[in-house]
Parts: C-alpha cells; structure tokens; sequence
C-alpha cells in the first residue's frame, strides 16, 4: 500500500526538476528518439566497457537510466553482451590490465560498433595520461566514433554525446 | 604515554626509535631494527591493534634504501613502525601470519617494490598481471614510468578445489551491468558457495607513481581522482596529509565547508547504495525511488558548487567554494524534502517482507571476521566494531557538532543496509548543524610546500570508511612517495569471508552490499 502512495506521490518524475532542465532534458530526447528511430528502429543497445575508469563517469551513465533522465523512454537500452550491442560506451584511460579485454569485447561486438569514448579520460587518458601502466584514450586501442569530454561528463552531455554518435553513421 | 607507544617500547625497548617531528601529534613514529619488525608487529597484535596499511618506499634519492613501514590503530591511536632495507639484500620478515591484511600489501609491496617477505605463504604478484616483465617494479625509482611495457608470457595460478561435485564459476573482468572490472572465481558445490577468489587490478593507472611526478598542488587533483565517487574524500585526505606536513593552519569556514561536502558526498553514496542493494533484491522500485533522491543532492551539487560530485573543490589550504545565504536556503529545503521522503522510503523497506527475507542472514562477515581482516567503515560497523574517524580523530566541526555513529553486529546484507540508512540521517542532521554554525571568514590560507624528507599522514572516514594518505617529501621537497590506502584494500577481503557458504545468485546481493571500489583498490 506505502508502496502505492509512494508512486502515486512520485508520480512521473519531473516535478522535482526545475522547469529549464527539464526542457533540457526534452529537447535532447526529443532529437535522440528520432535518431533512434529512423537508424536503430527505435532500440539503440549500449554495452558500456570500464577500460580503466576512476568508476566517476559510471556514476553518470547511470544517472541517464534514473528516473529523472530515464534514457529508455529514448529507445536506449543497456545490455549486459557485446554481442546484442550497437553501441559501445567506453570510460578509461585504457589501462594496460584491460586491454586485452577492451579489445575481445570490440571484436565480439557485430557491425556497425559505433563506439564512443566518455569522460576525459576516454578522450585522451585525461589526469593519468599515458605510462606504463596507462595506454591513454580509447582511441589507442579501438576505432572511435565520438568523443564525450568531461570529468564526468554530465548525463546531459553524455546524452548529447549519444545523439552526436547516432547521427554519425 | 599511548597504548600504542608503550606496548613498542615494553616488547622492543630503546631499539625502537621514537621520533614525532614528522607527523602529526596524534600519531606516533617509531623506526626498529628491521629484525625488529615482526616484534612490533607481534606486540601490536596482543595490545589488540588492527593494521591500518603497510607499505614501502624508495628513499634511494634521500641516501637510504627502501623503507618498509606498518602502520598500526588502536581506538585514536595511530603507530607507524618502519624499518629500513639495504638496496641490494631487500628482504623482510613477513606479518601476515600477524595481520591479515598483510596478506595483499605484502604482495602489493613485492610486486611494485620488489621487497621481499620472507615468510609470505603466498607471492603470487597482486595487481601486477602475470603479462608485465617479473623485474618491473614500477615504484622503484629506477623505473621510468613513462615507457609502456612489454608483454610476457605467464600464467596466473588461481587456487584449486578439487572433490566430487565441485564445480568452477568463473566471472568477468568485463561484468554484465555498468560497473568496474574485476574477476571473481568461485568453487561451488550445487549452489553453495565453498571458496571465492577475488582477483583484482584490471584499472591500475599507476595512479601512485603518478603522484611523484606532479606538484603538491597537482596531487590534490589526482587524488580526486583515485575513486570518483569518493572524490572529496581522497582529495581531502590528501590535502590534509600534505597540510600536516606544512604545518598549513585551515581556515575555520574551509573546514566546516570540507565536512559540509563530505557528509554530502556520503549522504549521495548511501542512496545510490541502498537503492542498487534492493535492485539485485528483485525491488526495483527502491532504486529508482533512491536515485531520483541522489539526482536531487547532485543537481544542489552542481548549482551550489559547480560540480555533481563536488570534485576538485578542495585544495591544499582550504577550499575553492563557498556558500551564501541564499545557498544555505536552498540546501535546507532540500534536506527538508529528502528527510521527508527518505523516512517514507525507509518504512516501506521495513515493511516488505520478501525484501527482508533476501537480505537477513545473507552475506554474513561475523565480527571476529571483520577484526581478522582489519576492516573499515561501513563494513566494520555493520559486522560491530565501532571505528568511525569522524568519532576518534575529528577535525572541526566534528569534535564540536559530535558525531553519533550507528554500529550494528549482524553483519549480514540489511545490517549493511541499515548503516548507511542511520548514516544518511545522521549526515542530515550534520550538514543542518554545520549550516547553522558556519563561521565568517576566509576559505583557504597558503598551504606551502613541505621541508625535504618529512612525512605526512591523513586518515579521513570517506563514505566507505577509512581513507589513509602517507606523504613523503624528497631532497628537493618534490613528492617522493604518495601511499593511498583507499577502504577498499582492506574491505575487499570481507566480500571473500561473506559469500562463504551463501548460494551463487546471491552473490551479486553481496557484492552491492559491500560496494567496494576497484579503483580506489587497484590504484
Ligand atoms: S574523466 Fe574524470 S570521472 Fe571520468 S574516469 Fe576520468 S577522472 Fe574519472
């Protein structure tokens, strides 16, 4: 019953946004479901890979799947294999320990892999540049579509980075 | 005289050097013979001290050869012992058979350092892989850090079980979901649980050595950067190490600001925690329930400070933003609609019944266990001991506003769960308190540069626990060495006790509700 009230009172959530971020929020959405439709037809998967991430740009992407930003009603999904993937989200610097595994899981992922890189580090190795133990951005390892700067990327930017990827291919 | 001090000097006497000009006054330092080592390890064991961290440094560039230090707690007590090792016979007694945790350091300590445990049952390489050249110690001067390095051939040897029945689940680094990479190998029978092997290290950045070639300003930034979601934590452990060794006196309003952020740090952690805790529950409802609260703090985040999760707003010397009246406004009306929400939230977690039928008795760690391995934070506080550093090494406002610290002793997944909801509203109750207090004033001071070979130690309770920064300086008061002891490297070991005859799918249950970093671990 709690339950009940408690969704209810939530109802859907845009009420505790402030009027010009939800806008926000709508004016990309808007952009991405019609990308989405037209290139994806309708569903566009994201397998995200942490290549060697301080785990700051995971907290955002999972910020775009919360109620708030709720990326599904854009047609994005987030899937657990490479296999079903259209996307992949990589955060890093590709450390030199998961490379090897950025790499199987590039290959495993069927055409059209559009892969984009997030956050700084993704762009360029970002504060941990390149060493011995860091290989620097994604684009050292794989193919890059789109880069998506910031440390973290908002989930605005990081949902305008998405819509930038889309329209890329 | 400390617990700490006077157990040294009974077991060890005037061979134990005592010397405090280095570090700050609540903590005591003491250098023994190396022979001596296991000695004090031994006498710290029986005044029932945990091993805060143990770590080694290159001090070639100040004309020594490697030093090799624990670090002991007792209560608020803290004790480094170190000893030093000739460069070319680095050999050491091992106090793992002590102190659990040893077990990661010392091969931690080997990998990087290539000191040597003698005595270690086990030298597998930790975080180093099995691919990277066996004389790569990436934290010996001698090693240029820049150049990547070669691949070899090696294997790594997980631990076997053999037995009828007995079956090996192997999972990751790459994990369904979006989180860190690791790899986990279990030993099961039918469902249950006999043996999990955690093997860790697959975002090692070189994130320590990296801190040796950045300016003390710089340092701050990179610490931020040790774990995201612990940004101002690490920064702020690190500043206060450095602080500690520049003798830098904080500014009254900078420091209720640094505990303003990290009670809001630790208040966004717990619901994002609570709420991936029910998720793997099968009770989606909370997380999304849950996220939408943690979205609120980090959008008050971003307009207060300029940033969700407040990074890079500490700095050597205080902070980089501050709030006004109209700020103070905004974030009392939020914690007024999260405490409302967050009370409702909490009742309907009580009242589910097939929530708690997931998460009572599931994921046990038994107190003795949480003793044996040294844990911190959360962790430990579920599993009864009472460690909380806001409680026994305060700064201001803590020792002022007084910090109630929940402690519970079941251990299990809810006990976890109900820490950090005792934890969310008694951070409410901080951040009112620190708003209503605030001094007037300024917001940083000139930190300055430490004097060459000194050394700095900062332990700070982070949402997750316990974060220890040691700082040396070199000859030419460069940062010689930055020792990052995140909560992780301890707590980690917990999750391998926990899981422990639970059934395979609850794992993931486990797993949330111990939330460990990898980076923060793997460095
Ligand atoms: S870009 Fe920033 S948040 Fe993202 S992984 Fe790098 S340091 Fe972390």
């Amino acid at each position: 019953m709690k339950i009940l009230k408690q969704i209810l009172r939530t109802g859907i959530v845009t009420e505790p946004l402030p009027a010009e971020a939800a806008a926000e929020i709508r004016a990309v959405g808007a952009k991405l479901e019609e990308a989405i439709r037209k290139r994806f037809r309708g569903s566009l998967t994201i397998r995200q890979v942490d290549a060697g991430s301080c785990n700051g740009c995971e907290l955002e992407i999972h910020a775009i799947n919360n109620a708030i930003y709720n990326c599904e009603q854009f047609g994005i999904h987030f899937t657990a294999s490479p296999r079903f993937a259209d996307m992949l989200l990589v955060t890093g610097p590709v450390t030199r320990n998961m490379e090897i595994a950025l790499r199987r899981t590039y290959n495993s992922t069927p055409p059209p892999k559009l892969v984009v890189a997030c956050g700084d580090c993704g762009c360029d190795g970002g504060i941990f540049g390149e060493s011995y133990a860091s290989l620097g951005g994604i684009d050292k390892v794989i193919p890059v579509d789109v880069f998506i700067p910031g440390c973290p990327p908002t989930p605005i930017v990081l949902l305008n980075g998405i819509l930038k990827a889309v329209g890329s291919r | 005289m400390s617990i700490l001090k006077s157990a040294i000097l009974a077991a060890i006497g005037t061979e134990a050097k005592f010397d405090g000009r280095n570090y700050p006054a609540s903590m005591d330092f003491c250098a023994v013979p190396r022979g001596k080592f296991i000695d004090a390890a031994r006498a710290m064991k029986k005044a029932n001290a945990l091993l805060v961290a143990e770590w080694s440094a290159d001090e070639s560039p100040l004309g020594r050869g490697f030093g090799v230090y624990a670090c002991y707690r007792w209560g608020a007590e803290y004790l480094v012992v170190k000893i030093g090792l000739p460069y070319d016979d680095p050999v050491f007694t091992s106090i793992t058979g002590k102190f659990l945790p040893a077990y990661r350091f010392e091969r931690q300590m080997r990998s990087f350092m290539g000191v040597v445990p003698v005595g270690h049952p086990d030298l597998r390489p930790w975080i180093k892989f099995e691919d990277w050249p066996e004389d790569a110690w990436p934290l010996r001067k001698s090693f240029d850090a820049s150049k990547p390095m070669p691949r070899v051939a090696g294997e790594y040897n997980f631990v076997r079980a053999d037995g009828e029945g007995v079956y090996e689940i192997p999972v990751g680094p790459v994990h369904a979901g979006i989180i860190e990479p690791g790899h986990f190998r279990f030993q099961a029978v039918g469902e249950d649980i006999l043996n999990l092997e955690e093997r860790l290290g697959y975002v090692h950045k070189g994130i320590e050595k990296k801190f040796e070639s950045l300016s003390w300003k710089d340092g701050s930034r990179l610490a931020g950067r040790v774990s995201g979601d612990t940004t101002v934590a690490h920064s702020l452990a690190y500043c206060m190490a450095l602080e500690s060794m520049t003798g830098c006196n904080v500014p009254e309003r900078a420091q209720w600001l640094r505990a303003l952020f990290l009670e809001r740090e630790r208040i966004a952690n717990h619901l994002g925690d609570i709420g991936a805790v029910c998720n793997d529950a099968a009770f989606a409802f909370m997380l999304y329930q849950m996220s939408r609260l943690r979205e609120i703090m980090l959008r008050t985040n971003h307009k207060l400070f300029g940033h969700r999760f407040i990074m890079d707003r500490i700095m050597p010397g205080g902070v980089s933003a501050d709030i006004d009246s109209g700020g103070k406004e905004m974030m009392l009306s939020e914690l007024k609609q999260l405490a409302k929400e967050f009370n409702r939230l909490v009742t309907i977690y009580d009242e589910n019944s097939s929530l708690e039928d997931r998460v009572r008795d599931t994921g046990i760690l038994i107190p003795e266990k949480a003793r044996e391995i040294c844990a911190v934070g959360i962790v430990a506080r579920a599993s009864g001991l009472n460690i909380d550093c806001r409680l026994q090494n305060p700064f201001p406002p803590y020792d002022r506003i007084g910090v109630n610290v929940p402690v519970l002793i079941y251990g299990d997944v809810n006990a976890r769960v109900y820490i950090r909801i005792k934890e969310v509203r008694e951070s409410i109750r901080i951040i009112r308190e620190i708003l209503e207090t605030l001094p007037a004033g300024r917001i940083s001071a000139d930190c300055g540069i430490p004097a060459s070979d000194t050394a700095g130690f900062s332990a700070i309770e982070g949402w997750r626990g316990e974060i220890v920064y040691w700082l040396q300086s070199g000859a030419n008061s460069e940062i010689n060495r930055c020792m990052v002891r995140d909560p992780s490297s301890v707590n980690w070991l917990g999750l391998e006790q926990a899981v422990l005859g639970n059934i395979v799918p609850d794992f993931p249950l486990c797993n949330k509700s111990f939330n460990q970093s990898y980076s923060g671990h793997d460095l």
